[in-house]
C-alpha cells in the first residue's frame, strides 16, 4: 500500500515537474548565471566577466530610460486603474435610486455595465493595441478627426509621435483594457458586504463618501492589495512589454521615449545579439519587480477585517 | 468587524429637498441619491461608450473601403464591403493563423488540464517528504518575470530542437501555465471531501483509477473555470511565439495580426487589417458573451482567494 502510493505520487509527479524544471527553472537559472557573462547568444564561446555587465547596466543611458519610464508605470498604472475601477464599482453598488426598505442599492443595469466593461478583458492586448495604434494616427485617427469634427482644427497633437506623450498613449491602452476586470472584482467584493452597515452608517448621518473611505475600502482592502500586486507585474511584465513593442515606432520610441524594461532587454538579446548583458538587465527588471512586492505588502499591511 | 469609528452623527440638517424620491425616503436623504443616481449612470454610461465605441468601430470599418476609413472614419459604411473579409481570410493567411492557433492552444490546454490536475492532485491529497517544496516551486514562477527567463529559454529549445515547431510551443505553453494552474487546482482538490474517494479505494480502486473516474469528475467546477483562464491567456499569448515561433508559416493569430499590421501598413489597406482584427475578436467576444458567468468566475477566481 505505503509502496503503490509512493509509486503513484512519483508517477504523477514526474511529467509536470520534468516540464516545469526543463522549461521554467533551469532557463531562469542559467540567466542569472550568463549575466555574468559576455555571451552574444550567437556562439557557443563565451568567458565570465564578473560584474562588468553590471556596470556597465549602471553607465547605461537606456537601461535608466527604460527603468525610469517602468517605475512610472508600476506608480501610475495601478493607482489610476484601481482608482477608476472602485470608482465605478462604487457606482454600480451603492449609487442607485432608493428603493423602499433599502438605505442603498445598485443602479439599474448593472449587469450590462458589468459586461460591457469586461469586454477588453478577454481580447488579446495585441488586438487592443493595434485597435488604439489606428485611433492615435495623426492624420486620418479617430482622436484627430474628432477633434476636428469639433472644431478644435489647432488641436492636432501627434500622440505616438510625440516623445512627451507617447507613454501615456500606452498607459492609456492599458487601464483602457484592465479597469473592467477589476470593477467586476471589486464589484463581487461590495456585494457581499453586508448592507445593514451601510444602513447604520447612513442613520448616523455618513454621506456616501465617508461610507466609501470608512466602510468599503476597509473592508475591501485585501482584495484591493492583491489587485495592485497584479497591476504593478502586468506593468512590468508582458502586457507592457507587448503594447510598447506593438504600438510604438520603433519600438520603444519615438527616441526612446517609451522604451520598458522588458523591451530593452527583449531588444538587447534578439536584436543586438547581447544574450548576456541582456539577462543583467532581466536581473535588474527582476530586482524592481521583488522591491515592488515587497513595498506593496509592507505598505499595505493592515489589520484584517473579519465580518 | 472592526469598524466602529463612524462619524459623529450629524442632524439632518441640509435642506430639505422637495421632491421627495417616493414614499419611505426622509427628503433630504432621498435628494443626496436622486443626486447621486443621475451622476452614477453619467458615468457609468461614458465608460460604457468608452469601451464599446472602439469595438464597434472596429466593426464598422471593417466594412468600409480604405478612402472612407480615412476621409470619413466616423461615417457608415455605404454598403458592406465583405470582399475585405475574404481578402484577409485569403491572402493575409488569417485562415492559416486560426489553424496554427487551434493546433497550438487545443493542445496545450488538454495537457495544462492533465498535467496541472495530476500534479495540484498529488500535492493537495498526499504527505510526503518535499511537498511543500515542490509546491511553492510551481507558486514562486508566478511573480518571476518571463521575458528573464525567455533569453536562455530560446537557446534551451534551439539546442533541443524545438524551436518554430508546434509541439515545442505546445510545451512551452504547458510549462508557463502550470503555476497559476497548480495553485488553483490544489486549493480546489483540498476543498473537496475525502470521503468518496476513500470508499473508491476500499472499492479496490487504484490510486490512478481513483483519479480519473472519482476525482476528475468532481473537480471538474475547477477544471472549467481554470480551463477558461489558461484558454484566453494561451489563446492572447504573444510575448512566447514571438521569441520561440518565428517561422512564418507557423505563425499563431496574435503575431499574425502584428504582421498583417505591418505589411497592410506599408500597402495602405487599412480595411483589410481591420477585417482581421474583428475576425480574430469576434469568436472571442461572442464566446465570452455566451458564457459570460463561467468567464468571469474563471478569470476572478484567482484574484479572490
Amino acid at each position: 500500500m505505503q509502496h503503490g502510493k509512493y509509486r503513484f505520487i512519483v508517477g504523477f509527479l514526474v511529467a509536470p515537474l520534468a516540464l516545469y524544471a526543463i522549461f521554467v527553472i533551469w532557463p531562469f537559472a542559467q540567466s542569472i548565471y550568463y549575466s555574468f557573462t559576455d555571451w552574444t547568444g550567437l556562439s557557443p564561446d563565451f568567458k565570465m566577466v564578473g560584474f562588468d555587465n553590471y556596470s556597465r547596466m549602471l553607465d547605461d543611458e537606456i537601461f535608466w530610460k527604460s527603468l525610469q519610464h517602468s517605475v512610472l508605470l508600476v506608480l501610475l498604472l495601478p493607482l489610476v486603474t484601481l482608482g477608476l475601477a472602485l470608482f465605478f464599482a462604487f457606482m454600480l453598488n451603492v449609487g442607485g435610486r432608493r428603493r423602499k426598505n433599502a438605505a442603498i442599492a445598485g443602479v439599474r443595469g448593472s449587469s450590462f455595465y458589468k459586461i460591457a466593461y469586461f469586454f477588453p478583458q478577454v481580447l488579446s492586448i495585441v488586438i487592443v493595441a493595434l485597435l488604439f495604434q489606428f485611433a492615435f494616427n495623426p492624420t486620418s485617427g479617430m482622436l484627430n478627426s474628432t477633434l476636428k469634427a469639433v472644431g478644435l482644427n489647432s488641436l492636432q497633437p501627434d500622440w505616438l509621435g510625440d516623445p512627451d506623450l507617447a507613454l501615456y498613449c500606452v498607459m492609456v491602452v492599458l487601464i483602457w483594457s484592465t479597469v473592467g476586470f477589476f470593477v467586476v472584482l471589486f464589484s463581487a467584493g461590495m456585494a457581499s458586504i453586508p448592507k445593514d452597515f451601510y444602513e447604520a452608517a447612513l442613520l448616523d448621518g455618513a454621506s456616501r463618501i465617508t461610507t466609501f473611505f470608512k466602510i468599503t475600502l476597509p473592508l475591501l482592502w485585501d482584495t484591493v492589495q492583491s489587485g495592485w500586486v497584479y497591476m504593478g507585474i502586468l506593468a512590468l511584465g508582458v502586457e507592457a512589454f507587448t503594447a510598447v513593442q506593438v504600438m510604438t515606432v520603433g519600438p520603444g520610441g519615438p527616441d526612446y521615449s517609451t522604451t520598458v524594461l522588458p523591451l530593452y532587454v527583449y531588444q538587447t538579446a534578439f536584436r543586438d545579439a547581447q544574450a548576456g548583458y541582456a539577462t543583467t538587465i532581466g536581473v535588474g527588471l527582476l530586482i524592481v519587480t521583488m522591491l515592488f512586492a515587497a513595498v506593496v505588502m509592507r505598505l499595505g499591511r493592515r489589520e484584517r477585517l473579519e465580518y | 468587524m472592526k469598524v466602529t469609528e463612524t462619524p459623529p452623527a450629524v442632524p439632518a440638517q441640509r435642506s430639505p429637498v422637495a421632491k421627495t424620491d417616493g414614499p419611505g425616503g426622509e427628503p433630504a436623504k432621498s435628494g443626496e441619491g436622486k443626486v447621486l443616481n443621475v451622476f452614477s449612470h453619467g458615468v457609468l454610461v461614458i465608460w460604457a461608450v468608452l469601451v464599446v465605441m472602439p469595438l464597434l468601430w472596429a466593426v464598422m470599418a471593417s466594412f468600409k473601403t480604405d478612402d472612407s476609413i480615412l476621409s470619413t472614419p466616423w461615417a457608415l459604411p455605404d454598403k458592406l464591403h465583405f470582399e475585405n473579409w475574404s481578402r484577409a481570410w485569403t491572402q493575409a493567411h488569417m485562415s492559416d493563423y486560426f489553424f496554427n492557433t487551434i493546433l497550438v492552444v487545443g493542445g496545450s490546454l488538454i495537457g495544462t488540464l492533465l498535467l496541472g490536475s495530476m500534479a495540484a492532485y498529488v500535492l493537495a491529497r498526499f504527505e510526503f517528504p518535499g511537498n511543500r517544496f515542490i509546491y511553492f516551486l510551481f507558486i514562486g514562477g508566478m511573480s518571476f518575470p518571463i521575458i528573464l527567463a525567455l533569453v536562455p529559454l530560446f537557446f534551451v529549445m534551439n539546442n533541443m530542437g524545438l524551436l518554430n515547431s508546434v509541439h515545442g510551443l505546445i510545451l512551452v505553453y504547458i510549462a508557463y501555465s502550470l503555476p497559476f494552474t497548480v495553485f488553483f487546482l490544489t486549493s480546489f482538490f483540498r476543498t473537496l471531501p475525502t470521503s468518496i474517494a476513500e470508499a473508491a479505494m476500499l472499492d479496490g480502486a487504484s490510486h490512478t483509477r481513483t483519479f480519473f473516474q472519482v476525482m476528475l469528475p468532481m473537480a471538474k467546477p475547477g477544471l472549467i473555470s481554470v480551463g477558461i483562464f489558461n484558454f484566453l491567456g494561451q489563446w492572447n499569448q504573444y510575448m512566447l511565439p514571438t521569441v520561440l515561433n518565428t517561422d512564418p508559416d507557423g505563425k499563431v493569430l496574435s503575431q499574425g495580426l502584428v504582421e498583417l499590421a505591418t505589411s497592410q501598413g506599408y500597402k495602405g489597406d487599412w480595411s483589410g487589417l481591420f477585417a482581421g482584427l474583428v475576425m480574430a475578436m469576434l469568436p472571442v467576444l461572442v464566446a465570452y458573451i455566451v458564457f459570460q458567468r463561467q468567464v468571469v468566475a474563471g478569470l476572478t477566481a484567482g484574484a479572490l482567494k
